[in-house]
């Protein structure tokens, strides 16, 4: 039975949901830091599938890949919780500032230094930003084909795999060869719990640079337990040109950010009190807005 | 050449409303730069359709008709669109924010390394300075779009790589025919020297097209409900209000999220652009992100505990209440006033 050599691409996000009025600053920007840091819900999908390739082919290893700041190592501990087996955080200060272009740039070579990679998963947008980009260009990247707004893996073989995509008016199941790229849409189950073992197994799981930063004995203790440490990756330790990283490799650029300005209207007010919802009714009647 | 380049979406052989509303705005953006307005189809048995397409002012349309190009696939499309691209060098490039557009879009902006912005909700031309070298860019395209979850607008450029390319959704632009008897012209493409054996290597096993019974995109009255509406339970009041005033259920996307209501009622950037004559907006604070995809309702009622609601400032009423207190009254005055 085929083992697969699956990644999931995850990306860890403020909780945009959780933006209330308090998450404006008075300048009118975002304040993120009140804002929790969440595992992106639809790559907890996309780890879900993966999940399920491997329970249906044991043997098969998942391996979870972000780009991030440091911290984003917590995705990859919860991730190792959910069942992944290995985790890569990729983080470089010449990361900073990518596009959804570059950002798949970045990934991409990352997951070239994997190598012979069967299926990349991730969600199908992160709720930063909504874009749905990144997994199409990691796939364009990687000169293989993309299988977008998958919810369900009808069939799997040593070949091929067959996928339910959810459109704007139905269902389309296509057939794919490996390796491709399939993005995981909302619509799909959503993640298993962690597993309590697992829980006990990696809770000290770090990074190098954050145990050196916890003046823990780090070396020592990554020699005794090298399942938890959690891979490191920089620009040295993938190939690219870095003309493409970062800024400079980010078409797009952001020329400015408003808070939505309301166009004023003239707004009359009313309260729940029969008398004030008769009158508002009634003038909705006799203007034939409803009725 | 550099001209503006929108991708003609095909729904099962009949042209997507959201490529109309493109080519409308495309042809007013194509105006103000004075260049021209071309369109690109790709499917098969497309004869006649360029007739419903030169009516909103295209230029040049080009067609790639092969039976292997229909239904919509990724690799064809792709192949196609980037060579195109490359001889013609557009300036510009639209295509809807579909499941079509969202999965081809990133796919050729990657290809051409150019710079890609998904569901815009304005398009505009304007300037650049570049703040460290104080070059200035004429002409650039303004790609406005809510970002990070709704919460702010942001104008993005792409002022170094071209096409600009950009996705709308659908409903958020006008469509409108400039003139019916408008002469383009119309160049087939030749299929072969665009796509590769290669690019058909995904195989579509079945379809199976299932209209969404919930149509709020043409319903005339909405009733929407946000998170504030509490449970499921008060939801079902919401479709006994839109049961007595003909109207249809539209949720935010935090209610969504909750489990209020099923994801075809998402109305917002990431769900569905509405602009009925009525909207009636229930516990729904009003983050940009939904404000995106109803602000030009003719007419807004919000019903809010919370007086400060941000949506309340967008509203022409605003009924200072509960929501399970609101609409029992409403259901019940309709109901004893018309016949």
């Amino acid at each position: 039975m085929k083992k697969f050599n699956i990644i999931v691409l995850a990306k860890q996000v403020p909780d945009t949901r959780k933006a209330g009025k308090d998450a404006m600053k008075a300048d009118g920007t975002i304040n993120r830091s009140i804002l929790p840091a969440i595992f992106n819900p639809e790559d907890l999908h996309a780890l879900e599938q993966a999940l399920r390739v491997k329970d249906q082919f044991p043997g098969s290893t998942i391996t979870l890949l972000t780009m991030g700041p440091p911290r984003a190592v917590e995705i990859l501990k919860e991730g190792f919780y959910r069942g992944a087996d290995d985790g890569i955080l990729l983080t470089d200060r010449a990361f900073a500032g990518s596009d959804t272009l570059a950002t798949s740039y970045a990934l991409a070579s990352a997951i070239r230094e994997i190598k012979d990679v069967d299926i990349i998963f991730s969600g199908r947008q992160a709720i930063d930003g909504d874009t749905a980009q990144v997994g199409p260009q990691v796939a364009e990247k990687l000169g293989i084909p993309q299988v977008t707004y998958a919810e369900e893996i009808i069939k799997i073989t040593d070949q091929t795999i067959q996928v339910k995509r959810r459109l704007e008016h139905g269902v389309e199941t296509v057939e794919c060869p490996f390796p491709l790229v399939i993005t995981v849409n909302n619509t799909a189950p959503h993640c298993r719990p962690r597993n309590a073992k697992r829980l006990m197994k990696y809770k000290h799981a770090s990074t190098m640079s954050n145990r050196q930063e916890n003046n823990d004995d780090y070396l020592a203790s990554a020699i005794a337990h090298t399942h938890l440490t959690i891979k490191e990756w920089g620009v040295n330790n993938i190939t690219v040109d870095h003309e493409q990283l970062g800024l400079s490799g980010s078409p797009t650029k952001v020329k400015k950010v408003d808070n939505i300005i309301f166009q004023a209207v003239e707004t009359k007010t009313f309260t729940d009190m029969d008398e004030d919802m008769d009158e508002l009714m009634k003038e909705l009647v006799e203007s034939h807005i409803v009725g | 050449m550099n001209n503006i380049i929108v991708y003609i979406e095909l729904v099962e052989g009949k042209i997507s409303d959201v490529s109309f509303e493109l080519l409308t705005k495309g042809r007013s953006l194509a105006n103000q730069l004075k260049c021209k307005l071309e369109a690109v189809l790709i499917g098969h048995n497309l004869k006649g359709l360029d007739k419903e397409l030169f009516p909103y002012g295209v230029d040049t349309l080009y067609t790639a008709d092969d039976t292997r190009l229909a239904p919509y696939a990724t690799l064809p499309h792709t192949s196609i669109l980037v060579k195109l691209f490359q001889e013609q060098q557009p300036q510009i490039a639209l295509m809807g924010a579909t499941t079509i557009g969202r999965d081809l879009g990133p796919r050729v902006s990657s290809a051409l390394k150019s710079g890609l912005t998904a569901d815009c909700t304005e398009l505009e031309i304007g300037t650049h300075t570049d703040s460290k070298t104080k070059h200035v860019y004429n002409e650039l395209l303004y790609q406005i779009r809510p970002a990070f979850g709704g919460n702010i607008i942001a104008t993005i450029i792409n002022p170094d790589c071209r096409p600009q390319m950009a996705t709308v959704r659908e409903g958020v632009m006008k469509k409108e025919i400039v003139d019916p008897q408008y002469k383009g012209k119309l160049v087939n493409l030749e299929v072969a020297k665009y796509v590769d054996e290669i690019d058909f290597i995904v195989k579509i096993i079945e379809r199976h097209i299932e209209e969404s019974k919930i149509d709020i995109k043409n319903a005339p009255i909405i009733i929407a409900g946000g998170f504030g509406v509490g449970s499921s339970d008060n939801f079902k009041l919401l479709h006994k209000l839109a049961g007595v005033l003909g109207a249809e259920v539209g949720a935010s996307r935090a209610a969504v999220d909750a489990g209020f209501a099923e994801h075809a009622r998402q109305i917002g950037q990431t769900g569905v652009t509405v602009r009925p004559k009525l909207y009636i907006a229930c516990g729904i604070s009003g983050q940009v992100q939904h404000l995106a995809g109803m602000m030009e309702s003719n007419l807004i009622i919000s019903i809010n505990s919370d007086s400060n609601a941000p949506i309340n400032k967008i509203a022409n009423y605003v009924i200072t209440g509960k929501v399970e207190n609101v609409i029992p009254k409403m259901i019940k005055y309709y109901r004893e006033h018309t016949k």
